[in-house]
This record gives structure tokens, C-alpha cells and sequence, in this order.
């Protein structure tokens, strides 16, 4: 994973989404996924609004639906659980094709495939449309404590680094003939993981002995801030709006 | 197993949200005690570090692979609130940048895979730690212990979350069942690796490990001080040569522990059986309201029995572990006098 | 540089001796004296000590015997955030040096340290990038440049402290022969003093005309790079070894 794998997340496009300033995305992503979860389930209608309204966001933002949907599979163990939902949950039972499924079960299926669904899917629009330094500024304005942002942005720089480092002890352990089959090979990989863990503790020593170089005393300088303007504001709260429109609907109705 | 959104309501997210935010400007605090004015880099280096070490496979057969989680790890190499630190951060970079984990539910996976993980294995690893002799050995057990318990006590963790926020209503013991049971297994292979990274790191840099430093210091100054032998620092003799006998005892005591209740727990006992029997009937009315943000107590009153049938499997585990290790230790305390050093068999 | 005496040498270490906690003794006594603008090798095998004394000319570390004083000031806890403006180092692993998201970022990180921000800072970055000719790749994070991309990038993230003294650990290890040459002509076109920990002889003769040896902890030699490089008794003692074919005395220098 790492920053390598945040960078194929994200898309780069000219799009007004990507011109958002980090944090407002952020906040409405949050209230987004919050007001999804908050919907009560038998509004089925309601989420199938909420899909609309992020796919306005997806079109909008130029991510194309097969991306979005591709990115969608990270989801699957939990497509596996709720399958398993209607055979293993309590209460009145229903005959489907012959199988006694629990009611109860099939809404919680469905409760947590849809809110699972559209949450993911408007992380992965949040992350498609924003760059791992704004994300990293977007925390840092919404008042993430800054030790906190520090360290997110210390592993992000270093992820790379460590992956490959990890990606040449292994190419070192298969030159020499080496190949993991099987439990009896987890010494030679935990001596690796150890070693990496050195290497890295190391690294961080020397980070900090290059900060304390440069004057470091324990705080970060902030060299960038990042600022959004009431329209930036109002365009980014739009989705998490109109979702709480539909989710006051799906209360009442 | 990052929980997506939508599965603990919202009013249990915001609780854990809560809880969550708490343990972390307490371990922001500790953190600093830690690591003084390095906390940001080498904790940012040491989550960059779980972060990779979380794609190394381990092979365990055909084709079959695990992988580490690392709480243990962390918690054992760099101490309880840089470790939460770490994994919490991970697991929001998780979230937020590979959609791994949903974002109202970060609160809880940080309550269940940074929290209870660190801690537990933290306390775990520091007992033994303390009880054993001192020795690179010892440290090795004691990982091994610590990442044991670490994982299923998370599962404990997450059914309890789920019993109170939960938005289905699967019985408790199934889910503990479940949860508790594929977990032990998972934390046996976390107990390997976690106690074989630890000791590979203990062979070269002693003086990493957070959890045996104060053991370390001891060992290092007998090995340095060829003129100047460490003189007061030595243990006392007496705490030393009987322990490997009663933590083979006592880690067998919890490896057993932790089968015997996932075996038991795999068969419904009477009391759940009954519970369920009950639910059965008073459960409908209750699910229109059940997904409100104010429903999450009301489900409890109506499977009061079955919630408390599910808690028993749940807390049959820990006590069995809990009661199997007092009683090892116990034992140990009062034998370790009279015990013959000579027919104590090596460790683990 | 205006608190600085000008008839003061950029660095004077006097009788420097230092052990690290564990009892190990890496330093036994070093002095040497680097004037203003001179461009000075350290030379030495593996294990003298090389690291050790660079790492206390910022006071990184301390607690030994001896004296380190930059630019008139002495090295010690009153004067420290001013001493590390005043003494740059740039480590052997650009990785270790660059950590901020982005090259700008870094550059800035040690000016904005120091108090630094808008306008000021912004044209600070600009000087420093620009005289490691890295401009083009100011938004660019750090993972992403060449090995000697980001070893130029390091050199400036230094420079933007428009420091007294540039100390460069091993600056050609790991660079492909251009990248080689493009840094020794960034550092030759740069107006400060240079004390370069090098094991990379040739790159020593090319750029500085005065070495120092450091071996076992003491300063064994000090004179022009040619002569210590000649002397064929002096380079076997100190295990150091010219690459094959290289002749110090049939180079001409044109610095």
C-alpha cells in the first residue's frame, strides 16, 4: 500500500472538485457518510438518492464510473458477511427458494451493503479527486491534532522508501534461492520484518538528527495553510445538504 | 477486518468517536514520554514501518497467507502510546485514502485494532515480562503471549461494540462465536511472528525494544563493562531458574484456554438456547425503529436474556484465560521454592 | 552573517576527544582550522571518526573535551539555533534529509524554523533551488526525483539557511559519473566554505585543494590534497586507496 498505492488512487483531473480546497472535501464527505448511516433502512428509495447524488459528484469531478466501480471491490469481505446475514440472524424467517432466511437478516444485508457501498464509494471519490498533500493540509485545517498530521505525514513520505526497502530484502532473499512455501519459512521472514523495523527506527533517528540540523525544537513550521472561501464552502456542502434533505424525507416519510 | 459504514449505528460510531479521540491526546501526551521531541519522526517512521510489514505475506499453506496486524508489535517495540499512535494512524490513511474502513466507523476500528490491541498486549507483555527471569528468551514468550491475546481481545472488543451499536440482530454468541473463534486462530499466527520479529530485533538492537528496556540496560552494562562489572544490578538469584517451567505452563494454559472456549463456544450451551427461544417471539415489533440513531439500547432490553447468553460465551473465554494464568501464576509463586532447578525442562 | 568577527576562521575544533555512553572512544583530541571560502576534504578510513565530528560541529553531540567554534561563536546550548543555521549539513542519504511532502516544503523547512514566512521564505526557496538548478521541481515530493535530483535538493534545503560553513557527508556516494560532475559544479559555483567528508579521493582532488586525515580519532595529516594524495606512506597507513589508474600527480587542476 503506502504512498504508491494512494497515488494509483488518485486521478488527476481539472475538474471543479479537484479545484476544492482539502478540507471542505474532507468535511463533506464526513457528514456525507454520516447522514448516509443515520437513514433508516427501509428507505430504500433514499439511498438509491444518494447514489444519484454521488454520481452527480463522480461526474463533476471527471471519475469515470468503471474506476469508481473497480475501486468498489475493496469491499468484498463484507459482501461475503452480509450474505451470510439472512442465514445466521435471529427472528421471523422467510422462505426464499426454498431457504428459510431471517427477515431481519436480509435487511441488515442490505443495511450494511448499501451504507457500506455508498461510504466507500464517497471515500474513493474523496481520494481519487485529492492529492496525499492536500489531504495532509485538509487534516491539518480541520485542526487534527498538528503531532498527529506530523506523523500521517512522516509515514506517507517514508512509505515509499520502506516498501522498497522491503521489496529488496525480498529480491535478496529469492537471489539466493530462497522462497517462502510455508510456515516453516516464517523465521527467515520475521528476521526480515525485524530488520526492517531497524532500518526504519534508524531512519527515523537520522530524520530527526537532519531536522534538528535544519532547527527543529519539537514543533513543525506551518509553510503551508490552506483557506476556502464561502462559495468553496457552499459548493462542497451541497452533497452532504442535499443527502440531509433526502434523509429527513426517508424519516418522515 | 476494518469495519465499513453502516454496520454499528451512528450513536455507537459517535460513542467510540469519542472514546477513540480520548485514548489518542492521552497517547499524544504519553507518546512524548516516549520519544521525547522524536515522536514525529520515528512514530511516523514506525507507522510507515506497520504499514509495510502489514503486505508481508506469510505463507501458511497452499497458497494460503497471512498477514501481521501489529499492534503487538508495535505496542512491544515502541511502547504503549507511540504504538496507538502508529495504528491508529495507519488506520486512518487506511481510511481515508484507500476507502479501507469507513469513515464513521474509524472511531471504532481505532477503539478495537489500536486500543485494545496495544493495551492488552502492552499490560500482557510487561506482566510477563516482570514475572519471568530476565532474558532475550523471556521476551520472546512474553510477545508471544502478548500478540496471542491481543487479537482475540479485540474480537471480545468488537462483539461487545456490536451488542450495544450492532444494526442486525445476529445473536451475540454467534457472533463472539464467530469473532472470538477465527480470531484465536488469527492471533497465533500473529503471536509467531509478532515473537519472532521481536526477537530478531532483540538479537541485534536490544536497546529498541521498548518492552525490555529496563532489562536491556542491565544486560548491556555486564557486557561493555570489562574493567567496571555492573554490580548491584544483577537480579536476585532467587526470581530466576524456576520461572521457564511456569510460563511453559502458564502460555500452554492460555493457548489452551483460548481452544477449549473456542470449541466450547462453537456448540450453543443451555442458557443461550433458552435465551433464543425467547427472543424469538418478542423480537419483530421492535425493528421499524431499530436503525434510528436512538434505537441501539432499545434492541437490549428485548434480548436482555440472549444479550447476557452471548456476554457468557464472550466472558467464558476471558475468565478461563484470566483464571487459567492466576492459577499457573499462583502455583508458581508457592513451588518456585522447592522446585529442583535440575529437572526443569527448557522453555518454549 | 552579521554578528560574525571577520577575522574569525569559518570553523576552529580544538582539542576535540568524545565517548559515546557506551564507553566507546571515537574522537582522541582533533584540531583544525578551516578559513572563510576555503573548500576543505576530510579524508579517512571506515571507523575514524569522521561522522562523529561532523556531527559535532552543530551540536548534535556534546559532552566530550575540546572546543568547536563557528565563525567566532562558540559550539553550546546559548547559541545552538544559531549555530545550526550558521553550520548546514547535508547527510549521505538525500532520503534521510528531504522529509517534508514536497522539495519546497523542505527547503523551507529550515528558514520557516527559524521564523521566517511569506514573501521572505517564498523567495528564499527560490534562490536555494534555483542555485542547484532544481527550480523546475519545486511541487515535486521528494520519492519522486532521481538519486541526484534529490541529493541536489538536499544541498539546498541547506543553502536556504544561507549557512557559514556547507559540511557534506560522502556528497558523490551513489551518484552515476553527470550527476557527479553536475553537483561538483554546483558546489564549486557556491560562495561559503565547504568541509566535505569524502571517501571518493579524485572528487576531493577536483574540489578541494586542502585535505584533512582523520584516522583513529586524531588528525593525522593536513596539507594540500595533491601532496597527501602523493604520499604514498601516509595513504598505506590510513588505508586509503586511490582507484586504479589514478595518478594524483599527472592531473592538472583548474581550481
Amino acid at each position: 500500500m503506502g504512498a504508491g498505492h494512494a497515488h494509483r488512487l488518485y486521478r488527476h483531473a481539472d475538474s471543479p472538485v479537484h479545484a476544492l480546497p482539502p478540507h471542505t472535501k474532507l468535511a463533506a464527505t464526513l457528514a456525507f457518510v454520516v447522514v448516509v448511516v443515520s437513514t433508516p433502512r427501509e428507505a430504500m428509495w433514499a439511498f438509491a438518492l444518494y447514489a444519484v447524488l454521488l454520481a452527480t459528484v463522480a461526474r463533476q469531478a471527471r471519475v469515470p464510473a468503471g474506476v469508481l466501480l473497480r475501486r468498489l471491490l475493496i469491499e468484498i469481505p463484507f459482501v461475503a458477511f452480509a450474505v451470510l446475514m439472512p442465514f445466521v440472524a435471529e427472528g421471523e424467517r422467510v422462505d426464499v427458494f426454498g431457504l428459510s432466511l431471517s427477515v431481519d437478516g436480509l435487511w441488515g444485508a442490505w443495511n450494511v451493503l448499501a451504507k457500506g457501498t455508498l461510504g466507500v464509494a464517497a471515500s474513493v471519490l474523496l481520494a481519487s479527486t485529492t492529492g496525499l498533500r492536500e489531504l495532509l493540509l485538509g487534516l491539518q485545517r480541520l485542526k487534527l491534532p498538528p503531532l498527529l498530521v506530523q506523523i500521517a505525514s512522516f509515514m506517507i513520505r517514508y512509505g515509499d522508501v520502506i516498501t522498497d526497502e522491503m521489496r529488496r530484502m525480498r529480491i535478496a532473499r529469492e537471489s539466493r534461492g530462497f522462497e517462502a512455501a510455508g510456515v516453516r519459512h516464517w523465521g527467515v521472514l520475521a528476521k526480515s520484518a525485524g530488520a526492517l523495523f531497524i532500518r526504519s527506527y534508524e531512519r527515523g533517528e537520522r530524520v530527526h538528527l537532519a531536522m534538528v540540523s535544519r532547527g527543529y525544537a519539537g514543533s513543525m513550521p506551518v509553510i503551508d495553510e490552506v483557506t476556502a472561501s464561502r462559495a468553496q464552502w457552499s459548493y462542497a456542502l451541497a452533497l452532504p445538504f442535499a443527502a440531509l434533505a433526502v434523509c429527513l424525507l426517508g424519516w418522515t416519510l | 477486518m476494518h469495519v465499513p459504514d453502516g454496520f454499528i449505528n451512528a450513536p455507537v460510531s459517535a460513542a467510540t468517536g469519542v472514546v477513540a479521540a480520548g485514548a489518542l491526546a492521552l497517547s499524544l501526551r504519553g507518546a512524548r514520554r516516549e520519544l521525547d521531541e522524536r515522536t514525529a519522526p520515528l512514530a511516523g517512521l514506525v507507522a510507515a514501518f506497520i504499514f509495510a510489514v502489514q503486505m508481508l505475506n506469510f505463507p501458511v499453506a497452499a497458497g494460503t497467507s497471512g498477514h501481521l496486524l501489529g499492534g503487538a508489535l508495535a505496542a512491544i517495540l515502541v511502547g504503549p502510546f507511540t504504538g496507538v499512535l502508529c495504528v491508529s494512524v495507519v488506520l486512518l490513511m487506511q481510511g481515508i485514502l484507500f476507502a479501507d474502513g469507513g469513515l464513521t466507523a474509524l472511531g471504532v476500528n481505532i477503539t478495537d485494532m489500536a486500543i485494545v490491541t496495544t493495551v492488552v498486549s502492552y499490560a500482557v507483555f510487561r506482566t510477563l515480562v516482570k514475572v519471568l527471569p530476565r532474558g532475550r528468551r523471556s521476551v520472546t514468550v512474553a510477545s508471544f503471549a502478548a500478540a496471542l491475546l491481543s487479537v482475540p481481545a479485540a474480537a471480545v472488543a468488537f462483539t461487545l461494540i456490536y451488542a450495544v451499536g450492532g444494526t442486525t440482530d445476529v445473536a451475540l454468541s454467534k457472533v463472539a462465536t464467530a469473532m472470538v473463534g477465527v480470531h484465536v486462530l488469527i492471533g497465533i499466527g500473529e503471536a509467531v511472528i509478532t515473537a519472532l520479529t521481536v526477537g530478531a530485533v532483540i538479537a541485534v538492537r536490544p536497546d529498541l525494544v521498548h518492552g525490555a528496556r529496563g532489562l536491556q540496560q542491565r544486560l548491556k552494562l555486564r557486557v561493555n563493562g570489562e574493567l567496571v562489572d555492573a554490580p548491584g544490578a544483577a537480579p536476585a538469584p532467587a526470581r530466576t531458574s524456576h520461572r521457564k517451567v511456569w510460563i511453559t505452563g502458564l502460555v500452554t494454559s492460555l493457548v489452551l484456554a483460548g481452544f477449549v472456549s473456542f470449541y466450547a463456544s462453537a456448540s450453543p450451551d443451555g442458557l443461550e438456547k433458552v435465551a433464543k427461544d425467547k427472543g424469538i417471539d418478542t423480537r419483530t415489533k421492535a425493528h421499524a425503529s431499530e436503525d434510528s440513531p436512538l434505537a441501539g439500547y432499545g434492541v437490549k432490553d428485548v434480548s436482555d436474556a440472549r444479550l447476557s447468553g452471548g456476554l457468557a460465551g464472550v466472558i467464558g473465554v476471558g475468565v478461563t484465560i484470566v483464571a487459567g494464568s492466576g492459577v499457573f501464576w499462583a502455583l508458581r509463586r508457592r513451588r518456585s521454592a522447592d522446585t529442583s532447578p535440575a529437572s526443569v525442562p527448557e522453555g518454549v | 552573517m552579521d554578528a560574525v568577527t571577520p577575522s574569525a576562521p569559518s570553523l576552529e575544533v580544538s582539542g576535540l576527544a568524545f565517548a559515546y555512553p557506551d564507553g566507546h572512544q571515537a574522537l582522541f583530541g582533533v584540531d583544525f582550522s578551516i578559513g572563510r571560502g576555503e573548500r576543505v576534504a576530510l579524508l579517512g578510513p571506515n571507523g575514524a571518526g569522521k561522522t562523529t565530528l561532523v556531527l559535532h560541529l552543530n551540536g548534535i553531540l556534546t559532552g566530550g573535551a575540546g572546543t568547536v567554534t563557528v565563525a567566532g561563536l562558540p559550539v553550546g546550548k546559548r547559541h545552538m539555533a544559531e549555530i545550526r543555521r550558521r553550520v548546514g549539513i547535508v547527510f549521505q542519504d538525500p532520503d534521510d534529509q528531504l522529509f517534508m511532502p514536497t522539495v519546497r516544503e523542505d527547503v523551507a523547512f529550515g528558514p520557516a524554523a527559524a521564523g521566517m514566512k511569506g514573501a521572505e521564505l517564498e523567495e528564499r526557496v527560490a534562490t536555494a533551488l534555483e542555485r542547484v538548478g532544481m527550480e523546475a521541481f519545486a511541487d515535486r515530493p521528494p520519492h519522486h526525483l532521481s538519486f541526484g535530483q534529490r541529493r541536489r535538493v538536499a544541498v539546498a534545503t541547506v543553502l536556504a539557511m544561507e549557512p557559514e560553513i556547507l559540511v557534506l557527508d560522502e556528497p558523490s556516494s551513489n551518484l552515476d559519473p553527470a550527476s557527479r560532475r553536475e553537483l561538483a559544479d554546483i558546489l564549486r559555483s557556491l560562495d561559503v566554505t565547504v568541509l566535505m567528508v569524502t571517501h571518493d579521493l579524485p572528487y576531493a582532488l577536483e574540489l578541494c585543494p586542502r585535505s584533512l586525515v582523520l584516522s583513529d580519532g586524531v588528525i593525522a595529516a593536513d596539507g594540500g590534497t595533491a601532496d597527501v594524495l602523493s604520499d604514498e606512506e601516509l595513504m598505506r597507513t590510513h588505508r586509503l586507496e586511490l582507484p586504479f589508474g589514478f595518478d594524483p600527480r599527472s592531473v592538472t587542476m583548474g581550481a
